[in-house]
C-alpha cells in the first residue's frame, strides 16, 4: 500500500472544475513532481491534501488512514506538512520561535506549568530549544536563531519555512514552488537541501515546481496537470518524452 | 541559548522593576504628605485601567483580535464580586472575603468571555470587535435595569423596582436599578491594586514565553500557516481571549471595592471606556505589555493632574498624545530607544 492514495479527487469553485478525477500514489521514500502551468490546480490540489479546501469528491488516505475533509490541523497531525508558494512566515517571531511553532505537538507541558514556568516547564522548553537547534543546523540556519523571519533573506525565508514543516515531523513533505523567486545560487543550494532531507530524514516529498528542467534533476516520478486534469503520470524520463507534456508546455 | 533566554527574562525585569519602583516612589510621597488627596484617589484607578489595558494587549496585540467591549468584562467582574462582598459582608473576614471576590469577579468574567467566544472566535474575520462592543453596551444597560435583594428566603431579582422583589422584612436590596450597589466594602487599596498588576503582568509575559503563548502568535501572524503546523486555531483563541476576559474581570474587582456607589453607568463602562482602554494598548505600542502599563498610567493620570488648567486641560491632553505617538512609532526614535536599552543589557549581562 502506497503512502498516500488519492483517489478521483475533484473541486468545484463555483462553476470552474479546478481539479477534476485527480489520482495519485506516492510510496515511502519517493520524491515525486507535481508540474504543469500556472493555474492548472497544483496548489489547489495541495490545499485538497491539507484540508484547506474540502473536496467536492473523492477519497484521500494517508498510510491507511482516511483523512478526508479532515481539518487542517488534524491532517498535520496524521502526517502531512507544506510549505506555501507565497512564503507564510510568523513574520514577527525569531527563526528559532518559527521552529519551536513546528515542534508544538511534539512536546507537551501544562498550560499553568507555562505560565508558573514550573521545572517541567524548563525541561520540556530546554528540549524543545535543543531540538529547534538541531533542525536549524541541518539547514545551516543556526547562526541565524534569533533574527527576526521577515529580516531574512528570501531564500533562507522558503528554507525557514521548510524547517518548520519538518519540525512537525511529517510522514509526507509538500513543497510548493520551493525555487519560486530563487536566483540560480540559491536554487542549486535548495535542490541539495531537498536531497539533504529526504536522506537525513527519509522523508516522503511531493513537489510542486513550475520549472521542468529542475524538476527532471530531482524527481523519481511525475505527474503532469493541466487545466485540473491529469494529462500524464509515470517514471520522470517518460513523463518528460512525453508530446503532450511538451505541447501542454509549448502551447502555455 | 542562554543568551536568547536572559535577554527575554531581563526584558520581564525590567517590566517589574519599573512597576515596583514606581509604587514605591508613589508610596514615599504619599507618606511624606507630598501628595494631594486628590492625587492619592487616583492610584488605585490608574493601577486598574493599567490592568485593563494589560488584559486588552494580550487581546489585540497577542491574539490578534480587536475586542471592543473590555469595559465590559470590567463591569461583570465589578458586579459579581461587589455582590458577593454585600452579601458575605458581615460573615466573612475582609482578607478571606476581598480573595473570595476576586475569584469570582475574574471567574464570571472569564465565563462571559468564554461564551462569547464559542460563536464568535470560530468565525474568520473581524467579528468579534462587533459583537464585544454589543456585549458591552448590553450588558451595561441590564445592570442599569436590574433589581437584586436578598432576604432569609434567597436572591429575588426583578427587572421593575426594588418593591417587586417582594421581600420580606429583614431583605436587603442589594442591586438597586440604576442606583446600583451601595455600600461594598473598601477593600481595595494601592498595594493590593499594585500587586494585582504584577500578577497579572506575570501571567501575561510569562505566557508570551512559554508554548501556549508562541501558538497564540502563531495564529495573530499567520493563521493559514499555524494551522498547517498543526495548532488548533478555536482553541488557543478561546484560551487567549478568555484569559483576556478574566483579566478585565480583576481590574473591575478592584474597581467596585474602591468605590462607595457602583453604577452601571457610560462614564465608568460605556464603549467609550473601551475606546479608551483600546488608545491607552494602541499608543504604549500594540504587542508591547510594559507599553500598556506605562500608557495607562500617564494617559489616565494626565487629564486629572491637569485639572486646574482648565481650558488648556484637552489641549495639553491631545499634544502628549501625538508624542506618544511619535515617540512609540516614529522609525527614529525606536531606534534610539533600541539604543538605550541594550547599553543596559550589556551592563546586566
Ligand atoms: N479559492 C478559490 N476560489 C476560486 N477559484 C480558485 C480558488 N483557488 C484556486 N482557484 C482557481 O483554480 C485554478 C487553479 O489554481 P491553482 O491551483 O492555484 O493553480 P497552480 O497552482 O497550478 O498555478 C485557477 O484557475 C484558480 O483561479
Ligand atoms: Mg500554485
Amino acid at each position: 500500500m502506497a503512502l498516500l492514495e488519492v483517489r478521483n479527487l475533484s473541486i468545484n469553485f463555483g462553476g470552474l472544475r479546478a481539479v477534476d478525477e485527480f489520482n495519485l500514489d506516492i510510496e515511502k521514500g519517493e520524491l515525486y513532481g507535481l508540474i504543469g502551468p500556472n493555474g492548472a490546480g497544483k496548489t489547489t490540489v495541495f490545499n485538497l491534501l491539507t484540508g484547506v479546501y474540502k473536496p467536492t469528491e473523492g477519497i484521500i488516505t494517508l498510510d491507511g488512514k482516511d483523512i478526508t475533509g479532515h481539518r487542517t490541523e488534524e491532517i498535520n497531525k496524521a502526517g502531512i506538512a507544506r510549505t506555501f508558494q507565497n512564503i507564510r512566515l510568523f513574520r514577527l517571531q525569531s527563526v528559532i520561535d518559527n521552529v519551536k511553532i513546528g515542534l508544538q505537538n511534539q512536546y507537551h507541558y501544562s498550560t499553568i506549568s507555562g505560565i508558573l514556568h514550573t521545572p517541567d516547564y524548563r525541561k520540556v522548553e530546554k528540549e524543545i530549544d535543543e531540538r529547534a537547534m538541531e533542525l536549524l543546523k541541518v539547514f545551516g540556519m543556526d547562526g541565524q536563531r534569533d533574527y527576526l523571519s521577515s529580516n531574512l533573506p528570501y531564500g533562507a525565508q522558503r528554507k525557514l519555512e521548510i524547517a518548520r514543516a519538518m519540525a512537525t515531523n511529517p510522514k509526507l513533505l509538500l513543497l510548493d514552488e520551493p525555487a519560486a523567486g530563487m536566483n540560480p545560487n540559491e536554487t542549486a543550494e535548495l535542490m541539495e537541501t531537498i536531497q539533504l532531507i529526504r536522506d537525513k530524514f527519509d522523508m516522503t516529498i511531493l513537489l510542486i515546481e513550475h520549472d521542468m528542467k529542475l524538476v527532471g534533476g530531482i524527481c523519481e516520478k511525475l505527474t503532469v496537470l493541466n487545466f485540473g486534469r491529469i494529462l500524464t503520470q509515470g517514471d520522470t524520463k517518460t513523463v518528460l518524452s512525453d508530446p503532450e507534456v511538451i505541447k501542454a508546455y509549448i502551447g502555455e | 541559548m542562554k543568551k536568547g533566554l536572559s535577554k527575554t527574562s531581563l526584558n520581564q525585569l525590567i517590566t517589574y522593576g519599573i512597576v515596583i519602583a514606581a509604587y514605591i516612589i508613589l508610596q514615599a510621597l504619599r507618606s511624606a504628605g507630598m501628595m494631594t488627596s486628590h492625587l492619592a484617589g487616583l492610584l488605585v484607578p490608574m493601577t486598574y485601567y493599567a490592568i485593563a489595558a494589560v488584559a486588552l494587549n494580550f487581546c489585540v496585540g497577542i491574539l490578534g483580535e480587536l475586542s471592543l467591549g473590555h469595559a465590559g468584562f470590567m463591569c461583570v467582574g465589578a458586579f459579581s464580586s461587589a455582590i458577593f462582598s454585600n452579601v458575605f459582608k458581615e460573615t466573612l473576614p475582609g482578607g478571606l472575603r476581598f480573595f473570595l471576590a476576586f475569584v469570582i469577579g475574574i471567574a464570571v468574567a472569564a465565563l462571559f468571555g468564554f461564551l462569547i467566544g464559542i460563536p464568535v472566535l470560530r468565525l474568520k474575520g473581524d467579528y468579534l470587535a462587533i459583537v464585544t462592543l454589543a456585549f458591552g453596551e448590553i450588558i451595561k444597560n441590564v445592570l442599569n435595569a436590574v433589581y437584586l435583594g436578598k432576604d432569609s428566603k434567597g436572591f429575588h431579582v426583578s427587572m421593575t423596582n426594588s418593591m417587586a422583589l417582594g421581600m420580606e422584612e429583614d431583605g436587603k436590596v442589594i442591586i438597586n436599578g440604576a442606583m446600583g450597589i451601595n455600600g461594598t466594602p473598601r477593600d481595595a487599596n494601592f498595594t493590593i491594586a499594585v500587586i494585582v498588576l504584577l500578577i497579572v503582568l506575570f501571567i501575561v509575559q510569562n505566557m508570551i514565553n512559554s508554548r501556549d503563548g508562541r501558538a497564540i502568535m502563531a495564529i495573530r501572524d499567520n493563521r493559514i500557516a499555524a494551522e498547517s503546523v498543526g495548532i488548533n486555531i478555536t482553541r488557543y483563541k478561546m484560551l487567549a481571549f478568555t484569559i483576556s476576559a478574566a483579566m478585565a474581570g480583576a481590574a473591575g474587582v478592584l474597581f467596585s471595592h474602591n468605590i462607595s456607589t457602583l453604577q452601571s453607568t457610560s462614564q465608568y463602562f460605556g464603549y467609550n471606556v473601551s475606546i479608551l482602554i483600546l488608545v491607552y494598548v494602541v499608543l504604549g505600542g500594540i504587542g508591547s505589555i510594559r507599553g500598556s502599563v506605562i500608557a495607562a498610567c500617564i494617559l489616565y493620570l494626565l487629564p486629572e493632574m491637569l485639572r486646574s488648567l482648565n481650558k488648556y486641560r484637552m489641549l495639553i491632553y491631545a499634544i502628549v498624545l501625538i508624542a506618544m505617538m511619535i515617540i512609540n512609532w516614529a522609525p527614529a526614535a525606536r531606534e534610539m530607544r533600541e539604543r538605550f536599552f541594550a547599553k543596559f543589557r550589556k551592563e546586566a549581562v
